[in-house]
């Protein structure tokens, strides 16, 4: 496959490791009442979607960025691929 | 420069470095080369531009890109982070030296010794560079620069003169097998 | 009479003849001849024996997708079994073998399972040899492959060398026939970067086949027109030799560039093929057609043949296998492979048509609505029987027989990333579907387009189409008049009666009665039925035969072909080379190996050394007398233990934190914490996974209020660094810190052992108080040594004595040692090796990769207590589940023999002194163990459950690898000095 990286342009994805879905960057709050429950879905439950999934890939032969692709699991189309600290950001995550 | 008893090998093991003519490809060993990552902190972009325009006569190369300033090299190697090249026998203690001049605007760190480098030149490198990595290499013009993959390393290239000047950058502990990895290739289209 | 079948004509340099030899004969061929080519001349139609059955086999076809003419080429190491010899090019002294017989091709033993082949029908391996199942692998398996299997391989190491290369275009055209030669041409008139492959050694696909004029040139002249207009294009890239092979996202796509088969061996150091991974922006297939047979009874004798394959050989290479040729035909291309022989002098001694409605012809013989039901011959064809409209039968001799079924477009490629074929009446094949994918465009006869016109047109056009998406625009080139005829063909697949086999996969042996078998038994889908009687496998994929098997399928379901539908295909195209793929990963190359800084002194300390990960690591170092490594081992321990040892511990991963954040960043992935180290001081951090069980262990030293350097373990170092920049992207993007790996910028040394300071201060500059008081244990800092070089001291201790780390850059790391050891001397300072590292760090009952497995948590390490919960650390939260608390979880002990004299072996199993062993009542097990020098006994550490309350305790050690069952005391994990006083002396 190749991945559109949004700074280095299209690179082999061989570049890249894979770690798996997005939703990895929505790490529940450790303070929370359910904070026991909220890490267990976080970290085990995970949508299977037969069509587009957003998902963690490491450029690590390349510049160490990690990155938020959206790939259709069908056909591997990738339609979007940004800084995954970018996607973070928006998602509301900081320090 | 301090006068210290220990005597140092290059990244194959020598006392000095090694040069190659294959064909007309030239393989050369380059020790060197002193480098140290800089990496800007938040928010001292401008802070780091500034203090480096002296060393470097303008700005930081963006993604992919490398920019030549007298002896000195500085290579996007990631995000907000580059590395910045010089000869190591004008600047033996170059982190330290980075440091002194960027201040707390960047982080720097000492990565002389974590590099084998070799210097490549050829009237038509093309055929040879592309057996080694998977580079559109054709396409690559005097300043880029970007990390790619070579025999499972990763390394970094540097073009300095389209097709006719390269420099690679790689993991020191495996350099030998670099080093077996462009001669054969170097013999195999020579 | 030499050469007794060649024709006139053809391409072929008569001026340049070529010798080799077949099974130890010598004959004469042409420089453009192929080996099957060269032996038809020859009149050498038996070229090989089947896989299954031993049949005598001649050539069947003409191309890449030959199912029979299977040869072992050249000797010795090079010896290369199953070549084709239809795409092997001759050159002169070319060798080659049949295969697959014993003791000769013309006389072969093993046609004795021809005899009995009523026992070894479809599926007869699942039948057959099922019991005893003892018998499988020694009496069966052996006999049945050496009667089956292919050729041999020289079981000497490859001499040649083989190459890897990437290339990058605008479009990949694969295959340079018609279509291929006329859309390289407009793409690359258009400034496209282009490359055409070719899998043959020449330009020009079928066109070299063919008679056909291209307005008033030749169609070899046009082809050289076009490639010469081709080659003075810098942005065409010509490949002849090249098979594409292979479809993968995105438009990658593998190819083997055959460099040095054509030779006798390779150039110095030149490789031998290339495996090209190539970037296209867009691809075309133009690779073809590949014709199929007719199948009746007995229709694999050498001599039978398939009709457009004699029509090459006549044109292109002018030979015949015979003066004496029936064509068989359901469609107007047979018919054009008669003229064309007869053309060249060759007898068409009839042209059997199924069809009613055949077209006649007044130069041969057209038996109209006729079949061919029956060949005689033993080592090559005689004659055939021919069933005529009327019903009567007739003998016709000859001695070879062209099958015209029609053609099947090469859609191979168009299915490698799930494409399915669709059936098409109008020519009774399966073409490539509709493509979504814009990757891959289709043109010519691999689309179904089978008229020499109509494949130069949509070749051009499909090249202007896929560059217009390119935004490169490109014009029609002006393409010469040609070949338009229609296809006219019936739908006849084979010829149904007789007693005799009908035969349809030609390399496995698979008949129509297999097909009938499997489907009687149940194997109804084409994908079971290919697998129950192997069509369609081996080095063909059943190019020539899946069609006829289709054919069958559908009539015993009452089917349609199109319903019946077609298995699909894989990569590669056709067999690529171990060593292609390979390259230059090969020996000590096999991947890329890391060396330590002093891995030129360890060799001349003759240390043996290990692999870690890709490191070369010096494992002990043998000194003069010692013949067994315990000897070693336990000299370099007890070295370190009484006075002071050197170990080169560089492997273990660095990674350089700063940054005004970066103390909480440890914090977040450290369970322990980081915060309120002082500067000037290291501490031991564990590393937890999300959820909750440890990852990796280390240290951090702080450097600077706002640099910290930490290390991992070697085997996790590229992981940890991997995990760390998830933490600081995609965790914490807020916080200010940065993070680099300096693993291989030093070369740190361990120096251990009661006179390790002593040691030190003949090394550290005297500016540097690094006396206990001054540099107490967990001290670190920035020093210099020798007389000023900058080095990083680090008093941390892995095996439990006085010990230090000392890194200085890389390139000094080689002199360093050597200095330590010579400055040593008085004191008898060692090197000791990763072996004597281990056995101290177990004495010392420090947990490392046996007990950071994965499978475990902080409690059971014993550090339950350090995951801190004032701070929020990766895996704090799921580490806190009562599953992984509980107090009867494993806790890491030690053990020891309760007779002195046994051994501990790790991975050994722990029981109640008075449990039966067995695994309900497993109590655990051994990770580590070793001989301790130090305690005088095979020593381990161990998960033990409730270990932690159970010191004292004797319990049984049990290994059903090797039957042994030992007693062994349950202690503390830590063999020495459990207070660690020797670490703060």
């Amino acid at each position: 496959m190749i991945i559109n990286h949004p700074l280095l342009g299209p690179r082999d994805a061989q570049e890249f490791v894979y770690l798996g879905d997005a939703s990895l960057i929505d790490r529940p709050d450790v303070n929370a009442e359910t904070a026991l429950e909220d890490f267990h879905d976080y970290l085990y439950l995970r949508d299977n979607p037969a069509g587009s999934h957003k998902e963690l890939w490491f450029h690590e032969q390349g510049d160490r960025a990690w990155l938020v692709v959206t790939r259709d699991m069908t056909t591997h189309e990738i339609t979007d691929v940004e800084l995954a600290s970018d996607y973070a950001k928006r998602r509301g995550r900081d320090r | 420069m301090s006068e210290h008893l220990l005597t140092p090998l290059t990244a194959l093991g020598r006392d000095s470095p090694v040069t190659k003519t294959i064909g007309g490809i030239t393989i050369c060993e380059n020790p060197d080369l002193a480098i140290a990552s800089l990496t800007v902190r938040q928010g001292r972009d401008q802070q780091l531009q500034t203090v480096l325009t002296s060393i470097l006569g303008g700005s930081l190369s963006g993604p992919g890109r490398a920019i030549f300033s007298n002896s000195t090299t500085a290579i996007w190697t990631g995000v907000d982070q580059w590395f910045l090249m010089a000869p190591l026998s004008e600047h033996p203690d170059y982190a330290a030296e980075i440091k002194n001049i960027v201040k707390d605007s960047a982080s720097v760190t000492e990565q002389t010794d974590g590099w084998v480098i070799f210097d490549l030149k050829g009237d038509n490198l093309i055929p040879f560079l592309e057996r080694i990595c998977n580079l559109n290499s054709k396409t690559l013009v005097a300043g880029d620069a970007t990390r790619c993959l070579i025999e499972h390393l990763g390394c970094l290239i540097i073009c300095r003169e389209s097709g006719r000047n390269f420099t690679i950058v790689g993991p020191r502990s495996s350099a030998s097998s670099l080093h077996h990895t462009l001669v054969t290739a170097a013999l195999s289209v020579a | 009479m030499s050469q007794k079948n060649r024709l006139n004509g053809g391409q072929i340099d008569r001026n340049r003849p070529l010798s080799f030899s077949f099974d130890g004969k010598n004959y004469t061929g042409y420089v453009g001849d192929t080996l099957s080519s060269a032996l038809l001349a020859n009149n050498v139609r038996l070229m090989g024996r089947s896989f299954k059955y031993h049949r005598p086999r001649g050539v069947f076809s003409a191309g890449s997708e030959e199912p029979n003419a299977l040869v072992e080429l050249r000797s010795g190491a090079r010896r290369e079994p199953n070549t084709r010899a239809t795409v092997a090019e001759l050159y002169d002294g070319l060798e080659a073998q049949s295969q697959n017989r014993f003791p000769s091709l013309r006389f072969d033993a093993l046609a004795v399972s021809d005899v009995l082949s009523s026992f070894l029908s479809a599926g007869f391996y699942y039948k057959t040899f099922m019991w005893p199942a003892a018998f499988w692998e020694k009496v069966y398996e052996p006999a049945i492959r050496r009667a089956a299997g292919l050729g041999r391989l020289s079981g000497e190491e490859d001499p040649d060398v083989y190459d890897k290369g990437f290339l990058h275009c605008d479009l990949l055209i694969i295959g340079a026939g018609p279509s291929g030669l006329a859309a390289a041409l407009t793409a690359g008139r258009a400034g496209a970067e282009v490359i055409l492959a070719e899998e043959d050694f020449a330009f020009g696909g079928r066109l070299l086949a063919e008679r056909d004029l291209l307005a008033d040139l030749s169609a070899n002249d046009w082809v050289s027109d076009v490639v010469g207009e081709l080659s003075t294009l810098p942005n065409v890239r010509l490949m002849t030799r090249t098979t594409v092979f292979g479809q993968y996202d995105h438009g990658i796509f593998s190819a083997i560039e055959r460099i040095s088969d054509h030779l006798p061996e390779p150039p110095t150091h030149k490789p031998r093929q290339i495996l090209w991974r190539i970037y296209s922006k867009r691809a075309l297939l133009t690779a073809g057609a590949t014709e199929r047979p007719i199948a009746f009874e007995n229709n694999d004798r050498p001599g039978v043949m398939l009709a457009g394959a004699l029509r090459a050989y006549a044109n292109r290479w002018a030979v015949t296998p015979a003066k004496d040729v029936v064509i068989f035909t359901n469609n107007d291309d047979g018919h054009r492979t008669a003229r064309d022989l007869a053309a060249k002098g060759v007898n068409i001694a009839a042209l059997v048509d199924c069809r009613a409605d055949a077209p006649a012809s007044a130069e041969f013989e057209v038996l109209k609505g006729a079949e061919v039901i029956d060949s005689r011959g033993r080592l090559g064809l005689n004659s055939v029987k021919v069933r005529l409209q009327d019903g009567s039968e007739k003998e016709i001799t000859c001695g070879a027989f062209g099958g015209a079924g029609g053609w099947n477009p090469n859609v191979h490629l168009t299915c490698h990333k799930r494409g399915r074929p669709i059936w098409n009446d109008d020519i009774l094949a399966f073409v490539p579907a509709p493509i979504s994918d814009p990757a891959l465009r289709v043109a010519g006869a691999a689309a179904g387009i089978f008229s020499t016109h109509g494949a130069l047109q949509s070749g051009a056009e499909k090249a202007i189409q896929v560059l217009k998406e390119l935004d490169i625009s490109a014009r029609m080139p002006n393409l010469s008049k040609a070949e338009d005829a229609p296809v006219n063909i019936a739908p006849f697949w084979y010829v149904r009666g007789g007693k005799g086999r009908v035969w349809l996969d030609l390399q496995n042996d698979v008949t129509v009665k297999d097909i009938k078998l499997a489907h009687q038994e149940g194997f109804k889908s084409v994908e079971h039925v290919k697998r129950y009687t192997t069509l369609g496998m081996a080095t063909d994929q059943g190019k020539t035969a899946n069609l006829g098997a289709l054919a069958v399928l559908a009539d015993l379901g009452g089917k349609s072909i199109s319903d019946v539908g077609t298995t699909i295909f894989r990569p590669p195209y056709t067999p690529v080379s171990m060593g292609a793929i390979a390259g230059r990963s090969r020996g000590k190359n096999f991947r890329p190996y890391r060396l330590t800084p002093s891995h030129k002194w360890a060799e001349k300390q003759g240390a043996v050394f290990v692999e870690a990960g890709n490191w070369l690591r010096a494992q002990w170092f043998p000194i003069e007398g010692e013949t067994h490594w315990r000897q070693s081992v336990d000299r370099e321990v007890l070295a370190v233990r009484k006075s002071v040892g050197v170990c080169d511990v560089t492997t273990l991963g660095k990674i350089d934190v700063q940054g005004t954040d970066a103390a909480e960043f440890l914090n977040h992935v450290y369970c322990n914490g980081f915060a309120k180290l002082p500067v000037g001081k290291a501490r031991y951090g564990l590393m937890l996974r999300e959820d909750g069980l440890a990852m990796d262990d280390g240290t951090a030293a702080r450097l600077a209020e706002d640099h910290f350097v930490v290390t991992t373990t070697t085997a996790n170092a590229v992981s940890v660094f991997r995990h760390m920049e998830f933490c600081r992207q995609c965790l914490w993007p807020g916080l200010g810190v940065q993070l680099i790996s300096t693993t291989e910028a030093w070369a740190q040394f361990a120096v251990a052992g009661p006179n390790a300071r002593k040691l030190l201060q003949k090394i550290v500059d005297p500016a540097y108080d690094i006396s206990n008081e001054a540099f107490p244990y967990m001290a670190c800092g920035e020093v210099t040594i020798c007389g000023g070089l900058r080095a990083r001291l680090f008093r941390i201790s892995f095996s439990g004595e006085l010990a230090y780390e000392i890194a200085v850059p890389t390139r000094y790391g080689d002199a360093l040692v050597r200095r330590v050891i010579e400055a040593g001397r008085e004191f008898d300072a060692i090197p000791y090796g990763t072996e004597a590292l281990g056995v101290l760090r177990i004495e010392k009952g420090h947990a490392a990769g046996n007990e950071l497995n994965g499978q475990s948590t902080a409690a059971m390490l014993g550090m339950g207590r350090m995951v801190s919960q004032k701070k929020d650390s990766i895996g704090r939260v799921l580490a806190g589940r009562p599953h992984l608390i509980r107090e009867d979880d494993y806790r890491l002990v030690g053990l020891r023999p309760v007779n002195a004299e046994d051994t501990i072996l790790s991975g050994a199993h722990l029981m109640s002194i008075k449990d039966t062993a067995n695994a309900k009542n497993d109590q655990g097990w051994v990770t580590s163990a070793a001989y301790s020098p130090h305690v005088g006994s095979s020593i381990a550490l161990a998960f033990l459950k409730k270990g932690d309350a159970r010191h004292g305790e004797v319990i049984r050690i049990v290994s059903p690898l090797d039957n042994s069952d030992i007693e062994a005391t349950v202690t503390s994990p830590h063999f020495i000095d459990p207070e660690g006083e020797r670490l703060r002396v």
